[in-house]
């Protein structure tokens, strides 16, 4: 026991402990740089449910980072390292404006990459715009990113949109069931009100006569979902729209199988990991074969699809990045190579067009916010990601936003989706 | 500023003014996330003083303090941000403070009411339903509270030209309204107010057979906890320029008493070491990655590393981080007593002394 010197207040002494900050400054060689890029490495962020109800896509961040890891073995981005910072909100929008001036005033990030969740995004796109700090290829489909860039010039998307993916679904149904009765369950925001929507505006006049019974939940409800699906049991509904995150939509699915129900079921494809509905289907056991036959959306390879993409140079590099550094962020919780967690999968393809977007900028001399956001804005055109399905292009133009717009149909069968049908352009 | 260390005028001025450079120095010398991080410490400080009030000086036990600082919340995002007033338009958001305040404070004085028919466990119950309630109440009403959506404010300013940054701004008006909510509640616990509440605490028969009417003063412990609930509700929107209904989960009740408990309960300072603690400790959590305890990776996992602490606290520090330095502060005058060691300050090491198992300590304050 030494007596320490300098004592009193526990408040000064406290206060001042916390103290302890080091901001990094770009330095300038011959490339052109702002915050967060230093000689050695690039500092950028994410916010991302690493707790909570949507834990399901924090695979998106491990699957990236497993990404960027790979790169900085590769000689990174000009021979920096790109240091991917991700923090907490679980999935909860009201923690993620003090995460995201955590990223930008405490971590000095760079930029934000793939900040997870609808809601979420909206809560903090004024702050980023404000700072101009890129908030860039956010991992949701809303429709904002693409439709208020003009308005909001640092946000900006990459996976296909929810209301065009709703229009798909409409298109086939009415193509194909056009006497479905439809219940619909959604998460009660923009995400889940985007879908409604997408699908309202497909099925246009028969909207009215086919979709018979809306429910919704929010994010933080309990997570049964049995009220809901009950509700929808209840009315003649006999197809299930599930427009809600994976842990809510699995829920839902496997209560509206256990109860007897049994519609046809539409999955959003936020929620078709491999993974999740492998679960599922070892859940119910000999009622699995009811979840056969439900219809989703793909833009990515299916690594777990080895009869179509077992030979494909695309996948055959998910499964060496994954089995090097799958684990880099969540060493206790891995991406598996086998690619049956579709989020790792999305996570990495995103990030193969960041890395593309850094590289084009750093070799333009200009590893700044600004260009950056310019490459990623409004000339992008990436033709070789390795996991997006054949023919697939992330384009962006001066007055087009929205980067991906391509899908295709696929249905689940036993313990795996099969696509069908053509690659549609989803916005056409 | 400081009266509490039996006697010492110079002692006093000296702590007083560390304080006060402390105080200014913070926002000069941190960078802006942790300027800012500091205002939500004077808004949780706020809303502790107000939890102090109730549960620790008059003994009321409240799980829901959390819906208070929705109810003051809600108030300045809607007039600021969402309702305009007919011919007054959007209230600038300095003015919807006081009366965030207000608005909580009516629904404390309304809830005090049914609340006196409630004791101990049972009272503990019936503000947990309440902060239970907040969340899906905000999430129903969503025409009236803009629902799951949120409301979005403009980011508070400097006002009058002020030569400061965002944060340092929301720093000091956080701090200053703390300060300045500090004082009645400090005054108030020294009068005959702060003694009714303390006798009902330890015995309401004897308060009654004293003549203290406990429906008045219990109620009135409700409201005033409850306008400072809500005036800490109103500065998180502030400060955040974004609330929704999660913003107000029952997790946010929870660390109020949690900040109250460790802080130390029934200490006047105890308030601003809890909220100190519930803003930093997570943060500190969550940059500790790569942290182990033996073969468990603690590294962020903030929720199990601030659990670790806070039964660490509880088991070592029965009576709060407060009651530790007090008990420190005796141990010190002790030893010097003993005839060892005359620096001006006293040293009490903290949690060394803890480790050592001193003998318990009553509360200081």
């Amino acid at each position: 026991m030494t007596g320490k010197p300098m004592r009193g207040f526990g408040i000064a002494a406290v206060a001042i402990i916390t103290l302890a900050c080091g901001a990094q400054q770009g330095q300038t060689s011959a490339t052109q740089t702002d915050v967060g890029v230093t000689k050695d490495t690039i500092t950028i962020g994410g916010t991302f449910p690493v707790s909570g109800p949507a834990t399901a896509y924090y695979s998106v961040a491990k699957g990236a980072d497993a990404y960027f890891e790979y790169t900085n073995a590769h000689g990174g981005i000009g021979g920096r390292k790109i240091k991917y910072t991700v923090v907490d909100d679980a999935y909860s929008a009201a923690n993620t404006p003090a995460k995201a001036r955590e990223l930008v005033q405490d971590d000095q990030v760079f930029l934000t990459y793939g900040d997870l969740g609808t809601p979420n995004n909206l809560a903090v796109r004024d702050y980023y715009n404000q700072q101009k700090v890129p908030q860039l290829f956010v991992f949701t489909g809303s429709s904002h990113w693409g439709a208020d860039y003009t308005q909001y010039p640092w946000t900006l998307g990459w996976q296909p949109d929810y209301v065009s993916e709703g229009k798909i679904y409409a298109k086939y149904m009415l193509q194909n069931e056009s006497s479905d009765k439809i219940g619909i369950l959604y998460q009660n925001d923009d995400y889940g009100k985007d879908y409604v929507n997408g699908l309202k505006q497909g099925l246009g006049d028969k909207a009215s006569s086919m979709i018979v019974k809306e429910v919704t939940y929010n994010t933080g409800d309990p997570i049964d979902m049995k009220s809901q699906v009950n509700a929808l049991k209840g009315s003649t509904a006999d197809t299930f729209y599930v427009a809600a995150t994976p842990n809510y939509a699995a829920n839902a699915v496997t209560n509206a199988i256990a109860s007897g129900w049994n519609p046809k079921l539409y999955m959003n494809n936020v929620s078709n990991s491999t993974s999740t509905w492998r679960k599922v289907a070892g859940a119910l056991g000999a009622s699995s074969a009811k979840v056969d036959g439900m219809i989703s959306t793909v833009y990515l390879k299916d690594p777990v699809d080895t009869a179509k993409w077992g030979s494909d140079s695309g996948v055959g590099l998910f499964k060496t990045v994954m089995s090097q550094f799958g684990g880099a962020l969540a060493p206790s919780q891995p991406c598996p190579a086998d690619g049956t967690d579709g989020f790792c999968v999305a996570g990495m393809a995103s990030a193969f067009s960041l890395v593309d977007v850094l590289k084009k900028a750093n070799a333009d001399g200009q590893l700044t916010r600004k260009h950056v956001m310019d490459i990623a804005c409004c000339g992008f055109n990436e033709t070789n990601n390795p996991l997006l399905l054949p023919g697939e292009v992330v384009n962006t133009t001066k007055t087009n936003h929205f980067p991906i717009q391509e899908m295709q149909l696929e249905k689940w069968q036993g313990d795996h989706w099969v696509t069908f049908g053509q690659v549609i352009d989803a916005r056409k | 500023m400081n009266a509490r260390v039996a006697g010492f005028p110079i002692y006093t001025l000296v702590m007083a003014g560390v304080a006060l450079i402390v105080f200014i120095g913070i926002p000069l010398t941190t960078n802006s996330f942790q300027t800012f991080q500091f205002a939500n410490v004077a808004a949780f400080v706020i809303a502790i003083v107000g939890l102090n009030i109730l549960t620790g000086y008059s003994g009321q036990i409240s799980l829901g303090n959390g819906a208070f600082m929705a109810v003051g919340g809600y108030t300045t995002a809607l007039l600021a941000a969402k309702w305009p007033l007919p011919f007054i338009g959007f209230v600038p958001y300095g003015y919807t403070i006081p009366l965030a305040g207000l608005v909580a404070a009516l629904l404390g004085f309304l809830i005090g009411i049914p609340a006196l028919r409630l004791r101990g466990i049972y009272l503990a119950l019936a503000t947990f339903a309440l902060a239970l309630a907040v969340t899906p109440v905000l999430n129903n009403y969503d025409g009236f509270t803009g629902g799951h959506a949120g409301v979005f404010l403009k980011s508070a300013t400097p006002p009058f030209g002020l030569d400061l940054s965002n944060d340092q701004w929301l720093y000091f008006m956080c701090w200053a309204i703390a300060a300045i909510l500090y004082v009645p509640a400090f005054l108030m616990l020294r009068s005959r107010t702060g003694r009714a509440w303390m006798a009902i605490r330890d015995s309401e028969t004897a308060a009654v057979s004293s003549g203290i009417s406990l429906a008045y003063y219990k109620t009135l412990a409700f409201g005033i906890s409850a306008f400072y609930a809500g005036i800490a509700g109103s500065l998180f929107v502030i400060n955040n320029a974004y609330v929704d209904p999660d913003s107000y989960s029952l997790a946010l009740s929870l660390t109020l008493l949690i900040g109250l408990v460790i802080g130390g309960l029934a200490n006047v300072w105890g308030p601003i070491l809890g909220g100190l603690l519930v803003v930093w400790l997570p943060y500190f959590a969550e940059k500790s990655a790569g942290f182990r305890l033996g073969p468990i990776s603690l590294g962020g996992k903030p929720d199990i590393e601030f659990g670790i602490v806070l039964i660490l606290i509880v088991f070592f520090a029965p009576n709060g981080l407060t009651g530790l330095i007090g008990r420190g502060i005796r141990w010190y005058r002790s030893k010097r007593d003993a005839g060892r060691g005359a620096a001006p300050l006293p040293a009490p090491a903290v949690l060394e002394e803890a480790t050592q198992g001193g003998e318990p300590s009553e509360i200081i304050g």
